[in-house]
C-alpha cells in the first residue's frame, strides 16, 4: 500500500554520530507513507531511538536531510514541527492535572477556553478516561498514565506521532491490551505513527511495516508477515521469532534449492535466499513450529533425533532434541487432542520442508 | 470485589484478640528500639539547645538581681504616683538598700543596672556611695539632694521606680530603639541614640539580598549539576562542596585578602588601569563586603536543595513540552520552573535563616558599616554586659526565624523540604 503514496517522511542519507568516532546511524534512507504505522525495531544501541529523536528534532543529523511533507526539517526547531510524541516514561507534567496536561499543547496554540475543554474531553473519551481530567498524574495507574500520554500526543491533531517504547513499563497483560487500543486509535484517526520498540511481538501485532535496525542501519523493511516468513539475513531471522540454525557449506545451488553440507556431516536441502555460491559458508535457519514429528515421506529433510527435554507451555509444548550435531534444536508442538506421548530419551523422526529452511549469509 | 464492612467494627486477630491491641504489642519492641536509638541525641539537644533557649527567654525579662538589692525601696516606691518628687519614705528606704550594698561592696552592680534604665545613673550612684557613710539619720531626702542635685530630678526617681520590679519586658522595647516615657506610652528614643532599628532593617535586607543573589547564582549551577554527565558533574559538585570543607574563619579571612584596599581585586583593577591608584574601591568594611562574602559562603546551602530537586525532574518533560509546540523559554517557565519551587523554597529558607543570624563574616569583613544585628548582640554579650538586652534581641531573632518557618510551612509545607 505504502509504495503507491508519496513519502510523507523521508530520510535521505542520514548519518548521526555523537562523538565523531562512531556512527550511531549510517547512511539511513527511509520513506514513510502518510497514515502508515511504521515500527523501528532493533536491539538497544541499534540507532532506532536516535532516528526517532532526529525526526522529533531533539537530535540533529550529522549528515543528510530529513523531509517532512516534502520540506527539509533539519533547521526547524522541535516546537515548530508539530509532531506529537509519546515517551517511554510518559513524561506527564507531574504538577498539572490530567486536563491541564492535555490542554498544554492547545494553550500554546492559543485556542479558546471552550474549544480547549471540548478537544480535551473528546480526546480523554477516546482513550476511555472520561472524568479523569481533575486527577493528578500520580493518582493514576501505569496504564492510565500511558493513555494520558497518548491522548496528550494526539490532542492537538498532529499529522505525525512518534512513540518511543511507550509500553515498555507496563506489565504483560496491560501491554497486550494497549497494543490493540493503539492499533484501533491509529485506524480510527488515520494519523502517521512511527513507533520504536525492541519487543518483536509488539512490532508484529501493530505495524503496517517494520524496519529492523541493527548497527545503525535498516536490515529489512517489510510487512510483519513478510518479515517473519522471509527474513533476508540471519540477523533478522534471529531477531524476529525463534530459530534453529545450522552452519554449513554450500555444495550445490539449483534454482532456489541449495544443498548444504552441515558442519556435523549430513546434507540439508534448503531455500537459497542468500546462500552465495558453491563452496561458501552459510547459516541455515529454521522456525521451531515448522518442524514435524513423524513427517510425511514427501518432505525433503528427514532426520532421526533423541528427545532431551520437554517443556510444557500451556498452548504448546517445546521439545529440545539432539540433531545434526546440535543439542539445542527446539521444536514447538501444538497442544492439541492428538498429543504425542513423548518422553525424554525417545528416538523420533523429524522432518521439514526445504522452503521453510532458509540458507542465509 | 471486597465484602463491604463497617470501618467502626472492631477487627480481631486470628487468636481472637483485638487487632489494634495485637499490632501495638507486636510493634512495641520496634518502637522501644527506635526510642533508644534517638535517646542520645534527644538528651543532647535538650541539654544544649532547648534548655539554653529557655534560659534565654527568662534572662531577657529577668531583673531579680537588682530587685533584691532594692528590697526596701521596691516596697514603698510603687505607692508613689510619680507626679511630684517622692516623699521621705522612698529616700529612706533607698538609703537602707544603698548603704547595705556599699557595706557589701555591691553598689557597682546597682550602678550598672540602673544605668541601663537612665544613663547618668552610674556616676550618680558612685558619687553618692562615696558620701553615704556621712549621712546622718533622718531627713534622707534632703541629704541625698545635697549629695547630688540629680536626686532632686524626678526623671531619675521615675527610672528608679521602673527598675524596682522583678521581671519586665522593656528590653524588648530597647531592642527596637523604643522606650516607655513617664506617662507609660511607648516612644522612640532620641534619634542620635537609635541604632538597633537600623541594624534590624539592615540584617533583614542583607539576608533577603543574600538569599536572592544565592538563588540567582545557584540556579544555573544546580541545573548544570543535575543535567551534566556524571564524570563532570562530580567534579563540579566537589567545587560546590569545597567551601564546606574549609573553615569559615579561613574563608572569611581570604575574602579580606581579596577585598581590602591593598587587596587582590583592587590591585588587579589598578594594574589594568580600570581604577586609579588613589581611588581604590572600598569593597570591605561596608555592606558590600558583608554581602559578597556571605553570598559566597552560603551558596552551597542553596545549590544542594535545588540540585536534589532538579535531579528528579526528567529531561523528557522539557522535550515533551517542546514537542507540543512550546518554545524552550515557555516550557521552562510553565514546566521546569514550577517543578523546582520546592527546591527554591527549601534553599531560600535555609539561606535566609542562616544569613539572618550570621556573625563572623559581618564582624570581620563588614566592619562598623557592615555590621548586622548578631554583632550588636555579641557586643551586649561581651562588652556592655547588658545580657538582658542581648538575650531579648536574641529572642527576637529566634522569633523571626520561627515566623519564616511558619510562613514556609503555610506556603510550601515543611514535608516538601528537600535538602540534598
Amino acid at each position: 500500500m505504502s509504495q503507491l503514496k508519496k513519502a510523507f517522511v523521508k530520510f535521505e542519507q542520514v548519518d548521526k554520530s555523537y562523538d565523531g568516532k562512531k556512527l550511531i546511524v549510517k547512511g539511513l534512507n527511509l520513506d514513510i507513507a502518510e497514515g502508515e504505522f511504521l515500527t523501528l525495531l532493533g536491539p538497544s544501541g541499534s540507532g532506532k531511538t536516535t532516528t526517532l529523536m532526529m525526526l522529533a528534532g531533539f537530535e540533529t543529523p550529522t549528515n543528510g536531510e530529513i523531509y517532512l511533507n516534502g520540506k527539509p526539517i533539519s533547521s526547524i526547531p522541535p516546537y515548530k514541527r508539530g509532531i506529537g510524541m509519546v515517551f517511554q516514561n510518559y513524561a506527564l507534567f507531574p504538577h498539572l492535572t490530567v486536563f491541564e496536561n492535555l490542554a498544554f499543547p492547545l494553550k500554546v496554540r492559543n485556542l479558546s477556553k471552550q474549544l480547549i475543554s471540548e478537544r480535551v474531553n473528546q480526546t480523554l473519551a477516546m482513550v476511555s478516561l472520561d472524568g479523569f481530567g481533575s486527577r493528578m498524574p500520580s493518582q493514576l495507574s501505569g496504564g492510565q498514565q500511558q493513555r494520558v500520554a497518548v491522548a496528550r500526543a494526539l490532542v492537538f491533531d498532529p499529522k505525525l506521532v512518534l512513540m518511543d517504547e511507550p509500553l515498555g513499563a507496563l506489565d504483560k497483560n496491560l501491554r497486550e491490551s494497549m497494543q490493540y487500543e493503539l492499533k484501533s486509535i491509529h485506524e480510527k484517526l488515520g494519523v502517521t505513527i512511527v513507533y520504536v520498540t525492541h519487543d518483536q511481538g509488539e512490532a508484529l501485532t501493530m505495524s503496517d511495516r517494520i524496519a529492523v535496525f541493527n548497527d545503525g542501519n535498516i536490515q529489512q523493511l517489510s510487512s510483519p508477515n513478510h518479515l517473519y516468513e522471509s527474513p533476508v539475513n540471519s540477523f533478522v531471522a534471529r531477531f524476529i521469532g525463534e530459530n534453529n540454525t545450522f552452519k554449513g557449506v554450500v555444495k550445490a545451488i539449483n534454482g532456489n534449492l541449495a544443498t548444504v553440507k552441515t558442519d556435523a556431516g549430513p546434507i540439508i536441502k534448503a531455500n537459497a535466499i542468500l546462500a552465495g555460491s558453491v563452496g561458501d559458508q552459510t547459516t541455515v535457519s529454521l522456525r521451531p513450529e515448522r518442524v514435524f514429528i513423524n513427517p510425511d515421506v514427501t518432505i525433503e529433510n528427514q532426520f532421526k533425533c533423541a528427545v532431551k527435554q520437554i517443556i510444557y507451555h500451556g498452548d504448546h509444548i517445546r521439545v529440545r532434541v539432539s540433531i545434526l550435531g546440535s543439542d539445542n534444536f527446539i521444536l514447538k508442538v501444538p497442544n492439541s487432542n492428538n498429543q504425542l506421548n513423548l518422553t525424554v530419551g525417545d528416538k523420533v523422526k523429524l522432518g521439514w520442508s526445504f522452503m521453510d529452511c532458509r540458507a542465509l549469509d | 470485589m471486597w465484602a463491604a464492612y463497617n470501618v467502626s467494627d472492631p477487627i480481631y486477630a486470628s487468636d481472637g484478640q483485638l487487632l489494634s491491641v495485637k499490632l501495638k504489642k507486636a510493634e512495641a519492641h520496634r518502637r522501644r528500639t527506635a526510642f533508644f536509638l534517638v535517646l542520645p541525641l534527644l538528651l543532647f539537644i535538650s541539654l544544649t539547645y532547648l534548655f539554653p533557649i529557655g534560659q534565654l527567654l527568662v534572662q531577657s525579662v529577668d531583673n531579680r538581681e537588682l530587685f533584691r538589692f532594692l528590697s526596701h525601696t521596691n516596697e514603698v516606691i510603687h505607692q508613689w504616683d510619680g507626679d511630684q518628687l517622692p516623699d521621705e519614705a522612698v529616700y529612706s528606704a533607698f538609703y537602707k538598700d544603698l548603704s547595705s550594698a556599699v557595706d557589701n561592696k555591691q553598689h557597682g552592680k546597682i550602678a550598672t543596672r540602673l544605668n541601663y534604665e537612665k544613663s547618668g545613673f552610674s556616676s550618680l550612684i558612685k558619687k553618692t556611695s562615696r558620701k553615704i557613710k556621712t549621712f546622718a539619720a533622718g531627713n534622707y531626702k534632703i541629704q541625698f539632694i545635697k549629695a547630688d542635685k540629680r536626686w532632686g530630678n524626678i526623671e531619675y526617681m521615675l527610672a528608679l521606680k521602673k527598675a524596682a520590679v522583678p521581671f519586665h519586658g522593656r528590653k524588648y522595647l530597647t531592642a527596637f530603639d523604643l522606650d516607655q516615657n513617664a506617662a507609660g506610652e511607648i516612644v522612640q528614643i532620641p534619634e542620635n541614640r537609635r541604632i538597633n532599628i537600623t541594624l534590624w532593617l539592615r540584617t533583614i535586607m542583607v539576608a533577603l539580598g543574600v538569599t536572592l543573589s544565592c538563588l540567582i547564582l545557584s540556579f544555573p549551577i544546580a541545573y548544570m549539576l543535575a543535567t551534566m554527565r556524571a564524570k563532570y558533574s562530580n567534579l563540579l559538585m566537589i567545587c560546590v562542596l569545597l567551601p564546606f570543607w574549609t573553615s569559615l574563619l579561613v574563608r572569611t579571612s581570604s575574602w579580606m585578602v581579596l577585598l581590602q584596599k591593598q587587596g587582590l581585586i583592587n590591585d588587579t583593577l589598578v594594574f589594568l588601569d580600570i581604577v586609579l591608584d588613589e581611588n581604590r574601591l572600598a569593597l570591605m568594611y561596608n555592606m558590600l563586603g558583608t554581602f559578597i562574602a556571605m553570598t559566597q559562603i552560603l551558596l552551597p546551602f542553596m545549590v544542594l536543595p535545588l540540585y536534589s530537586v532538579m535531579k528528579t525532574i526528567s529531561p523528557n518533560l522539557m522535550q515533551a513540552a517542546t514537542s507540543m509546540g512550546s518554545t524552550p523559554l515557555h516550557a521552562f517557565r510553565r514546566i521546569y520552573l514550577p517543578l523546582t519551587y520546592s527546591g527554591i523554597s527549601a534553599g531560600s529558607i535555609l539561606v535566609f535563616v542562616l544569613a539572618i543570624g550570621y556573625y563572623i563574616t559581618p564582624a570581620l569583613v563588614g566592619g562598623a558599616k557592615g555590621a548586622l544585628i548578631s554583632n550588636r548582640i555579641a557586643y551586649h554579650m561581651n562588652s556592655s554586659l547588658d545580657w538582658a538586652l542581648a538575650t531579648a534581641m536574641g529572642t527576637v531573632l529566634l522569633a523571626t526565624v520561627l515566623c519564616a518557618y511558619w510562613a514556609y510551612n503555610r506556603v510550601v509545607g515543611i514535608d516538601n523540604m528537600r535538602l540534598g
